[in-house]
């Protein structure tokens, strides 16, 4: 029962979505729908290296703004126009897992805050060699080859692109979830050292999702970079966008898979219309305001709105009896119900 | 050359000191509640704004004002623990205290942009546009009153942390937090102390920064990357490695300056990274607790 709804409720969204830019064919809003889909693929990407292993990555933006950097100096220096700069997408991933290798080997040995400060040194080192190198355009950034769309449906193809990149993201984050691989991840992120002790490479399996997750990353920055035909190292390399990222996780529910989804559809299309704002010009409050939803997100609801929606719904329909209720001492506590299952964090499978 | 190296040297040393006296704080902060306060960047930009506003509106003299900024940072430090850090706890109390903490940086980030707008300002003062020249060396006077300020800053709080009782309950904490609640210490008291002196010397921090270079709302991210290199580098909570490690990167950013002014921050970066390749513990760390 419950897994036809799910089928159909899937079906309905993958309609939606592919609807929407036939639908709304306003640029102003298919804008809204791409940059949506980048930060769903930025986000699910996110997810899959920090949100298996517990490892926070602040160094997203490394490879958001490697992916775009590749892009154009490849259409640059290679003098490839027009839609054919597409096809240098897996070039852009290829970068981001190359770099994020030896960025893995050297930040992956040191756990927790320290980790989290190794990929914040990592990202102002990448940003300041796109600011100092010459071959990056230093402080002007790079411009894309120039597309002669027409305006009115400029968007439409980046919005199917972006939203391929994002069917992908969520479809790897969810095979890796199944696989024995996904297991050994979240081993790592209960108990690294009990995880090694059983036989978990801890290193590899570590490094191979962080590739993964760089490899998704400078995609999606290269569609981000084409999309609005420019990176400077300011924008391509920005502190707030690795931020955003665990924001909208964190939002939406930290470690699961439909969780980054739905914190990215959420906070992108806000900040967004807040940018458009005339009360919210010069972005300070705007920035308030952000820093007020974090706020609320982590003292109100540490868990995001997914699990704790998942509670509520579970607590909605068994009220009023024991949840699975075969009348032991254990099943008369009615917290001791079923976790909100599939979509909750996982965190409780993995080590034992 | 060797006299340029030698005079960027003492600069290195002189800057050190009081990115030391921001880093104390910040580790100190992290030994105790086991946090990284993000906002203490931020943190450091209001207190220059404070000194600026104290002595382009009401004249005071810049040391004369850490008075004041000092005792109002010590307060909005204990009113962000009360209001925000002492409700976290749980497993991902990590990520979530980084949040947390970057959240209250924006907010008073955006506060800042509201009331001082996004132009540079910066300090000054009789003593911020001329040098004292000792032994060949041209040293600004700011650079030597900021110095000595944050050396017998540093000293205080070394001497509040050795020599009195709170600071031996304090130093209980950091140690075990769950012993030092068996034995007696109001460990939530202590947290919220700590996290208030921690935010102070942030005042003068912000107002010695402030009379050394411009600064607008911004910059407080420059500073809160180089000031977690720092106690990451010197080891997470010891207030021995964060100074160590202030000296030694300033002074290594200082010197690279010679060569190339435009690489000197990526210079300080690496050395963190490779330092951390050697010994991912820091300079004077702990052993890393096991698990999480």
């Amino acid at each position: 029962m419950s897994k036809v709804l799910k089928g159909v409720g899937l079906l309905a969204l993958i309609a939606i979505v592919i609807a929407f830019p036939q639908v709304y064919t306003n640029p102003a809003v298919t804008n809204y729908g791409v940059f949506a889909l980048i930060y769903v693929t930025a986000a699910s990407g996110w997810n899959i290296f920090s949100g298996n292993t517990g490892y926070i990555s602040l160094g997203q933006a490394v490879f958001y703004g490697s992916g775009a950097y590749a892009m154009g100096i490849a259409a640059r220096d290679w003098n490839i126009t027009g839609t054919t700069v597409f096809a240098l997408l897996p070039l852009s991933m290829a970068v981001g897992a190359l770099i994020a290798v030896p960025f893995g080997l050297a930040a992956l040995r040191v756990r927790r805050h320290t980790f989290i400060v190794i990929t914040i040194a990592f990202f102002f080192i990448f940003q300041l060699m796109a600011f100092n190198f010459s071959f990056t355009g230093g402080s002007s950034g790079l411009g894309s080859p120039f597309l002669n769309w027409p305006a009115a449906t400029y968007n439409i193809p980046f919005y199917y692109i972006a939203l391929a990149f994002a069917a992908g993201t969520v479809a790897i984050a969810w095979l890796v979830r199944r696989s024995r691989f996904g297991l050994q991840l979240r081993a790592i992120r209960d108990d690294e050292d009990r995880a090694r002790g059983l036989g978990v490479r801890a290193m590899r399996v570590k490094l191979s999702a962080f590739v993964i997750s760089g490899a998704i990353t400078a995609g999606i920055g290269a569609v981000w970079f084409y999309y609005i035909n420019q990176v400077e190292p300011q924008t391509g390399f920005d502190p707030l966008f690795d931020l955003t990222l665990v924001l909208m996780a964190f939002l939406g529910g930290y470690g699961s898979i439909s969780g980054a989804v739905l914190g990215a559809l959420i906070i992108e299309p806000l900040t967004l219309w807040l940018n458009t704002q005339p009360a919210f010009s010069g972005g300070s409050l705007s920035e308030i305001l952000l820093g007020g939803i974090f706020l609320i997100v982590v003292l109100f609801l540490p868990r995001g709105i997914i699990p704790t929606g998942g509670e509520l719904i579970t607590r909605f329909r068994t009220r009023g009896r024991a949840a699975i209720a075969p009348a032991t001492a254990m099943g008369s506590n009615p917290r001791t119900a079923p976790a909100p299952s599939s979509i909750g964090g996982g965190a409780s499978g993995g080590a034992q | 050359m060797a006299q340029e190296i030698l005079q960027e040297i003492v600069v290195g040393i002189l800057v050190g000191g009081v990115y030391a006296l921001m880093a104390v704080g910040l580790t100190l902060i992290f030994g105790v509640l086991d946090i990284i306060n993000i906002a203490q960047g931020v943190l450091v930009i209001l207190g220059a704004y404070l000194s600026y506003s104290l002595s382009t509106k009401a004249h005071i003299d810049l040391f004369v004002g850490l008075l004041i900024t000092i005792p109002v940072m010590f307060i909005i430090g204990v009113v962000i623990h009360w209001a925000f850090i002492r409700r976290l706890r749980g497993t991902e109390r990590t990520a979530m205290t980084l949040l947390v903490t970057y959240a209250v940086a924006l907010i008073i980030e955006g506060i800042l942009y509201k009331l001082y707008g996004a132009n540079d300002v910066s300090l000054t003062a009789s003593y911020t546009g001329t040098s004292v020249h000792v032994f060949g060396f041209y040293l600004p006077w700011i650079y030597v009153y900021g110095f000595i300020l944050a050396v017998v800053l540093v000293v205080a709080v070394y001497a509040l942390l050795y020599r009195t009782r709170f600071g031996r309950s304090v130093r209980a904490t950091m140690q075990d937090e769950t012993a030092a609640r068996l034995v007696g210490i109001d460990v939530n008291r202590v947290a919220a102390l700590t996290f208030g002196i921690g935010v102070a010397v942030t005042a003068a921090g912000g107002m010695v920064y402030g009379a050394t270079s411009a600064f607008n709302p911004n910059s407080g991210y420059d500073l809160i990357s180089r000031l977690l290199a720092i106690i990451i580098l010197g080891g997470l909570g010891s207030i021995g490695g964060a100074l160590a490690a202030s000296v030694f990167m300033l002074v290594v950013e200082s010197v690279v300056t010679i060569w190339s002014p435009d690489w000197a921050i990526a210079v300080f970066y690496a050395a963190l990274v490779v330092v951390l390749l050697v010994k991912p513990t820091g300079f004077f760390g702990r052993k890393e607790v096991r698990a999480q």
